[in-house]
């Protein structure tokens, strides 16, 4: 299952996802050749916060994810609030204003169902962190167009009932521990 | 890409086809992701297999069709969405167009009319309305009628009114509705001065000589061909100097027409045609 080429990777994150980005993030390498895409619950009135955070302590580019805009290895793009993220098949960012899923805007799911489409086999997902079920159908998708699915351990994630609702839909996608996470992020860079 | 993946995009672009074949809307340029996901709503919502199902369907029946746009093109919006544009306008925007005699002012894809309503409310507040003719523009018949008959639910007025306030209200919204119909009803002095209009960016030309257009969280749901047009209508139907106002997170960075504006306040997504 490791054999197969990975352009991108796509992270969900809700209830404790500040500490969960902040393991997993800051140890991987500008050098990482996908881009990251990031959804992560946060009200509709308050700008992303995890952006300046994020970007003092990465080595990767950090930044907002902008309607229309090519994905770039190395980078980080985080939904802005208030917005779905998509990808389009072209491998451009797109946003959208739709009304909310799973009472979400941005939510996971949509941004896991386009990166589905956009990589197919060649797109790693990962639900972390989360006290609702966002994210399960998007990862479902990610595995039916056979791309890699990963879970972060709901038995040492601070909330464990995003990823248990993500592993019911997905029983074969692989549960890992943060630590685990960034070991298979990292391996990214020498595959 | 699995096959049902292919199939399905296959259709899509049959039935984005058939509908603009048979009733000249046209969505073929529409960002893929966005149209996708709403077209996969409407097959299960509306109980089809599949989405050549839904074309023939439509092809066969009319009365398919409204529910169908209300599928592809309504917007769930609020009034004052994003307070600090309102602000921005109010404070920066307003001042210059108050130095003209009179005034046009474009809502472009207007949806239910909440956009619309703010605008009113604001230039009534700064003393701009009666000088001001508003077009308020959509493709969806439906959508229209809602704008004409600015009826809300009830349980919006809340944010709305938070919203108002935020933008530096002079006034209470209260001051604008009146309980009916288990909603609220906007006073009808709102649209004294509003034209509504069926106009598709896509396909119809520019209006004359606005000097505020304001189309929020529409670009994004165009590729960024049908953004290059829709950039240059607004362009031609600027007057000199007229502003443009787009969505937080939307942007003339990545159209061929940037060169035509230039950012007046860019924070808040607001343009001003440039000169020549």
């Amino acid at each position: 299952m490791t054999a197969a080429k990975v352009s991108a990777v796509a992270i969900g994150a809700s209830a404790g996802a500040v500490q969960a980005l902040l393991h997993i993030l800051p140890p991987l390498p500008a050098a990482l050749p996908v881009p990251v895409m990031i959804v992560v619950h946060v009200p509709p009135d308050r700008d992303n916060m995890l952006v300046p955070l994020l970007k003092k302590r990465c080595a990767l580019d950090v930044k907002e994810a902008e309607d229309k805009e090519p994905l770039k290895p190395g980078t980080v793009y985080f939904a802005p609030s208030d917005y779905h993220l998509l990808v389009e098949k072209d491998r451009t960012l797109a946003l959208s204003s739709d009304e909310p899923v799973n009472y979400s805007r941005p939510a996971i799911d949509v941004l896991l169902e386009s990166a589905a489409e956009a990589y197919g086999h060649e797109l790693a997902a990962i639900v972390l962190t989360g006290s609702n079920h966002d994210g399960a159908e998007g990862l479902r998708a990610v595995t039916a167009a056979g791309g890699i699915a990963l879970v972060e351990d709901p038995q040492s994630a601070m909330s464990g009932a995003m990823p248990a609702a993500a592993l019911a839909l997905c029983p074969d996608a692989r549960v890992e521990t943060l630590d685990g996470i960034t070991a298979f992020l990292a391996g990214l860079v020498s595959a | 890409m699995t096959a049902g993946d292919e199939i399905e995009d296959i259709e899509i672009q049959l039935f984005l086809e058939a509908l603009h074949r048979r009733y000249h809307y046209d969505f073929r340029h529409y960002a893929q992701a966005s149209i996708k996901r709403r077209l996969v709503q409407a097959r299960v919502q509306l109980g089809y297999t599949s989405l050549s199902a839904i074309q023939e369907a439509v092809l066969h029946d009319e009365s398919v069709l409204p529910r169908l746009l209300n599928y592809l093109t309504v917007q769930v919006s609020e009034m004052f969405r994003d307070p600090s544009y309102f602000r921005a306008l109010r404070q920066r925007v307003l001042p210059h167009l108050a130095t003209y005699p009179s005034l046009k002012v474009w809502v472009a894809g207007c949806s239910r009319g909440e956009e619309l309503y703010s605008l009113a409310i604001l230039f009534r507040e700064e003393g701009l309305y009666d000088r001001t003719l508003f077009y308020a523009t959509d493709i969806n018949p439906d959508a229209l009628d809602a704008a004409e008959k600015a009826v809300y639910p009830l349980d919006q007025i809340r944010g709305y009114t938070a919203n108002h306030q935020k933008s530096g209200a002079r006034t209470s919204l209260s001051d604008y509705y009146r309980a009916a119909h288990g909603g609220v009803i906007f006073d009808k002095t709102l649209r004294e001065r509003v034209v509504f209009s069926d106009h598709s960016l896509v396909t119809d030309s520019s209006f004359g000589e606005m000097q505020l257009i304001s189309c929020r969280n529409v670009l994004i749901y165009f590729d960024r061909e049908l953004q290059d047009r829709v950039v240059a209508l607004f362009r031609d139907s600027l007057a000199r100097k007229g502003f443009l106002g787009l969505g937080s997170k939307e942007s003339l960075r990545f159209t061929r027409h940037a060169a035509s504006f230039s950012p007046f306040v860019p924070e808040e997504k607001i343009y001003q045609r440039a000169e020549g």
